[in-house]
């Protein structure tokens, strides 16, 4: 896939923003229309048992979605990250939602049955009131992707605007295929965390147009991090999530070339780095093609 | 983070649920679901302790035009009284959608 690819912008009145959406709207939204089928709903109240210890109160869904549907007719299923609830934040249960989802799906596919997985991250990362349970729970997840995505492609999306990070980073990197928007953001720190322990001199995290530069989804791509750029377009995000399940699983996952990043790591001075000279480098596909193909 | 209960007299059978919104800053979460008993309750859950008197004026208002034997579960985030408003509004709506849709599929 092409590194620049990127859909032609349609008319902005006609345009379904993605963002926008919650996280069920938008597992509806990337499932074929009227396949859409929650488990364990809100009104299943699996909830966070450590919240309200805390004096924090629980949504009813606990901040993920999972559905089943299909994507251009064949089994598929949807976890989805409700930004809004505690910054999409993972905690024991809505983790364990997103885990146990794969592990059905990797069962099914383990016999034969083929279910197309998609995350939708839109996550701080761990739920830090949740500690080690929300941590143990990403690997879980990590462990999940890594097996499943031996038998069909995991196709991840970070549409924005809270982005991707932490522990959920390495999952996100973890996919077989991740599509972006100019407005979603990649990156195992926040700003706001770099800012916070290394200084304002290091990273201002009030400076936006360098935060995007450094770790929005057109730098990310640029850099071959992403596979995807595309608009913040609901049916644009739908056709990419379609072409990457087409596209099949990937001869070499980007976490598999560890000999080429560290061969492009080597090539970049921590003193000088610019995201130019990060793009550049990390964009050249052709640095020791041979290890990725 | 404070727990109350509402209890209305209802008139009218409930006969779908349905969910709206989400715990997000300024924003609730309604679960909207049948009950068994013809009366409406209602438990919120809300992050701000002290406001009892003012979701009791909300619920006031809101059962002055809503007689459905409905179980509710509110789930707030610190919304104001015009967002829970439209938010048990939005859920009303949307039960009656789904009722609707049931009539025509009969």
């Amino acid at each position: 896939m092409n590194a620049a690819s990127e859909t032609v912008a349609p008319s902005f009145a006609a345009r379904e923003s993605f963002i926008e959406l919650t996280a069920r709207e938008r597992a509806r939204r990337l499932l074929d229309a009227g396949t859409f089928r929650e488990l364990l709903g809100p009104f299943d109240r699996l909830t966070s048992p450590w919240l309200p210890l805390q004096g924090i109160v629980c949504q009813a869904d606990d901040g993920a979605i999972i559905a089943r549907g299909s994507i251009d007719g064949e089994p598929a299923v949807v976890a989805a990250i409700e930004s809004a609830f505690q910054g999409g934040s993972i905690g024991e249960v809505s983790g364990s939602k997103i885990a146990g989802a794969l592990e059905l799906a990797l069962r099914d596919c383990e016999r034969g049955r083929t279910v197309r997985p998609i995350i939708v991250f839109e996550t701080g990362g761990v739920r830090l009131q949740e500690a080690n349970l929300g941590l143990a729970v990403i690997a879980e997840i990590q462990a999940a992707i890594v097996a499943l995505r031996r038998h069909v492609p995991v196709v991840g999306v970070i549409a924005g605007m809270v982005g991707c990070f932490g522990g959920m980073s390495l999952a996100a990197a973890l996919c077989s295929r991740l599509i972006m928007t100019r407005q979603g953001r990649l990156g195992m720190n926040g700003p706001e965390v770099i800012e916070q322990e290394a200084g304002i001199e290091e990273l201002d995290a009030s400076d936006r147009r360098r935060i995007w530069q450094l770790i929005g989804g057109e730098q990310r791509v640029a850099s071959g991090l992403a596979d995807r750029l595309v608009d913040d377009d609901a049916d644009a995000i739908a056709a990419a999530v379609r072409e990457a399940f087409s596209a099949g699983v990937p001869p070499v996952h980007r976490s598999e070339a560890v000999g080429r990043y560290l061969s492009l790591l080597s090539r970049i001075d921590p003193d000088t780095a610019t995201p130019e000279s990060m793009r550049s480098v990390f964009g050249d596909r052709t640095a020791n093609s041979k290890e990725c193909e | 983070m404070e727990h109350l209960t509402f209890d209305y007299p209802a008139r009218s059978v409930v006969s779908a649920r349905a969910h709206v919104g989400v715990v997000g800053s300024g924003d609730l979460e309604v679960l909207l679901a049948p009950n068994q008993a013809m009366q409406a309750r209602v438990v919120v859950n809300t992050s701000v302790d002290g406001y009892g008197h003012i979701w009791k004026s909300v619920l006031d208002r809101f059962f002055s035009r809503y007689d459905g034997a409905a179980q509710i579960e509110i789930n707030d985030f610190g919304a104001t009284p015009g967002v829970v408003a439209l938010r048990l509004a939005e859920a009303v709506e949307a039960v009656q959608g789904t009722q609707g849709m049931q009539g025509e599929s009969a």
